[in-house]
């Protein structure tokens, strides 16, 4: 491909470039004003002096936060309800897909219409929502695990996954006496694992930031995921009950603010920190899917 | 030449035949009872968590208590349907489901191919990986953490947007309460948190192009554009028109979640859709059946949609979902 490019081409690429610049920049000043703005000092803050850098620093919103009991709780949970539930995802994922994968396997179309047909008819929200209150899921911890625990999606994905692993495998196997549910878990699964890995991120990012679940099926705010907080402090302006360490109303309200970017912060760390790393398999995972999308 | 057979003979050939395939099936399911032993979970969970509320659809035709339950309740025939369609909110919802829709799909479908196609452009690795990386960031983060960093930028005292309207001389826009500015909020967000993710499809689709095509068109001296619009548009055109009639299906329903973070009844004017209504009178007001009519409503002119456009479709492209 040694050939010359044409002056048209050239600014054709120009444009091209600035465009995806300009797209990346606006993806990512958000996240670094947010930072900055946490840690700038309330008064450059509130004056509205805060543009790109931190202006001052100030640890005082981290610390406030960190002093916040029903935030830890919160965390809490939310570890609580990513771990259980993308426990349960995965697996269910994982049980359900693997004989629809199977060339040979009976039940193959039916009921792979049956799940698809959920993906562009269901109950809806209040059916759904007396079913729950039916099973007596409803302000337990499970109603935010186990709903929700299955996607035709990601089914379809890990299905996909499955197939192309070679069928020999399976009939060597098979002739070698293993079972099925043998073959699924001691021969698929280990070559399985760029899928898994996707499947675990899918769910545990959902679960991390799902609240609307956690809003409709629990009153009990012991119980209450990170994300539900979240909207209390960054959506309702609530931040009452955080320990400010001021009686004054107007320091209270700039001090509000810090605390907004600094809960916005220890909540989204998380995965601030591991999506650079795990960002390839994310994007392994859309593809597998849309080969047969 | 065919062989003849005599009444009795048939009978007895369909009973073999009808024989066979009973014995094949009972053969084939025992060779896959483990695999039904596996896929058993999964039907038990798509029946009760999926098929189940569909049952609970009748109560859109009762007037459900729950102290009666669901069978118990009395049938009202297509009461609250008349309700709704006789309500003043009904052509507001309608409109502003509808307008949410069409604008986002307007502004928001063509952008993420957009992106894909630019960065397909790109040839510096390094630059497109960033920006692919920084790009597909915004998808990972919360709905509620985006709006209210949303709600920051545009806040009227300190948000950044409005110090930058009043340096350039102009005047404070209270953009959260001002009905006029949802719907541009609201999908202008969208798409800054969708842009990058969505066009990841889109990049699939271009990489499974055939490089010969665009090798014979180099050679033929053609421009960078003209490729791009001969070969790659052409070549991702079917994941383009699968996406766009899952779009056009759900043109009657808006997802609830960012919604019900980002108005407040100031903003009901262009922000309540159909299912923030059925969510405000459902598990708000506890009026179940009246909600549950509204939601199905929705729900079947959607099927309707999906299912005409996916029909336009595979007569007009032979492409389609199902």
């Amino acid at each position: 491909m040694l050939q010359r490019m044409t002056t048209g081409d050239k600014v054709f690429l120009v444009i091209a470039y600035i465009l995806v610049a300009l797209v990346s920049i606006s993806c990512l000043y958000p996240f670094i004003y947010v930072i900055s703005a946490s840690l700038s000092d309330y008064e450059s803050l509130a004056r509205g002096e805060v543009w790109l850098l931190p202006k001052g620093i100030n640890f005082e919103a981290y610390k406030i936060v960190f002093e916040t009991d029903e935030i830890w709780t919160a965390y809490g949970n939310t570890i609580w309800y990513v771990v259980v539930g993308t426990i349960i995802s995965l697996f269910l994922t994982t049980i359900t897909a693997y004989p629809l994968s199977r060339k040979t396997f009976g039940g193959r179309n039916v009921l792979t219409a049956i799940f698809s047909f959920t993906m562009f008819f269901g109950g809806g929200l209040i059916p759904t929502y007396l079913l729950i209150r039916d099973l007596g899921l409803l302000n337990t911890r499970w109603a935010l695990v186990i709903p929700g625990a299955l996607s035709v999606w990601n089914i379809i994905i890990m299905r996909t996954f499955f197939q192309g692993i070679p069928d020999s495998l399976t009939e060597a196997a098979t002739i070698d006496g293993c079972n099925d549910i043998h073959i699924l878990f001691k021969i698929i699964l280990p070559l399985s694992m760029p899928v898994i890995s996707v499947m675990i991120l899918f769910y545990a990012v959902g679960q991390w930031n799902s609240y609307f679940s956690a809003i409709i099926y629990l009153n009990d705010h012991k119980l209450y995921p990170l994300q539900v907080i979240l909207r209390k402090i960054l959506i309702q302006h609530d931040t009452t009950d955080m320990k400010t360490f001021t009686s004054d109303l107007d320091k209270m309200r700039e001090v509000a603010l810090n605390i907004r970017y600094a809960t916005i912060i220890v909540s989204t760390l998380p995965i601030l920190c591991v999506y650079p790393f795990l960002q390839k398999y994310f994007v392994k995972g859309i593809m597998v899917g849309a080969i047969k999308g | 030449m065919e062989t003849t057979y005599n009444a009795d003979q048939k009978r007895t050939i369909k009973r073999n035949q009808r024989d066979l395939r009973r014995y094949n099936r009972k053969k084939a399911f025992q060779r896959d009872k483990y695999l039904w032993l596996l896929v058993l979970p999964g039907i038990i969970w798509y029946a009760i968590f999926a098929y189940a509320p569909m049952y609970g659809l009748v109560i859109a035709f009762k007037d459900f208590s729950p102290f009666k339950g669901i069978w118990g309740s009395p049938w009202v025939g297509i009461k609250w349907f008349k309700d709704f369609f006789s309500s003043h909110y009904f052509w507001r919802l309608i409109r502003n489901t509808l307008l949410i829709n069409v604008y986002g799909l307007l502004w928001g479908f063509p952008a993420p191919i957009i992106f894909a196609l630019l960065l397909n452009e790109l040839q510096h690795e390094g630059f497109k990986k960033f920006s692919q990386t920084v790009s597909y960031l915004p998808h990972f983060i919360s709905t509620v953490v985006i709006v209210g960093i949303v709600m920051d930028f545009l806040s009227p005292s300190t948000g950044l947007i409005n110090r930058m309207i009043r340096a350039l001389g102009g005047e404070t826009i209270h953009f959260m309460i001002e009905p006029g500015w949802f719907r541009t909020i609201y999908i202008a967000s969208g798409i800054w948190q969708g842009i990058g993710w969505n066009s990841i499809i889109y990049l699939a689709a271009i990489s499974g192009i055939d490089q010969e095509l665009y090798e014979a068109a180099t050679v033929d001296g053609a421009s960078r554009l003209r490729k791009m619009w001969h070969i790659t548009i052409p070549g991702i055109l079917p994941t383009v028109v699968i996406l766009l009639i899952l779009n056009l299906g759900s043109l009657l329903s808006v997802g609830y979640e960012k919604i019900i973070l980002m108005y407040n009844p100031r903003t009901y004017e262009t922000a309540d859709v159909i299912s923030t209504y059925v969510y405000r009178r459902g598990i708000g007001d506890a009026e179940y059946s009246f909600a549950t009519a509204v939601g199905l409503f929705q729900n079947i002119i959607n099927f309707i949609m999906i299912a005409t456009f996916n029909q336009i479709s595979k007569k007009v492209s032979e492409i389609s979902l199902w």
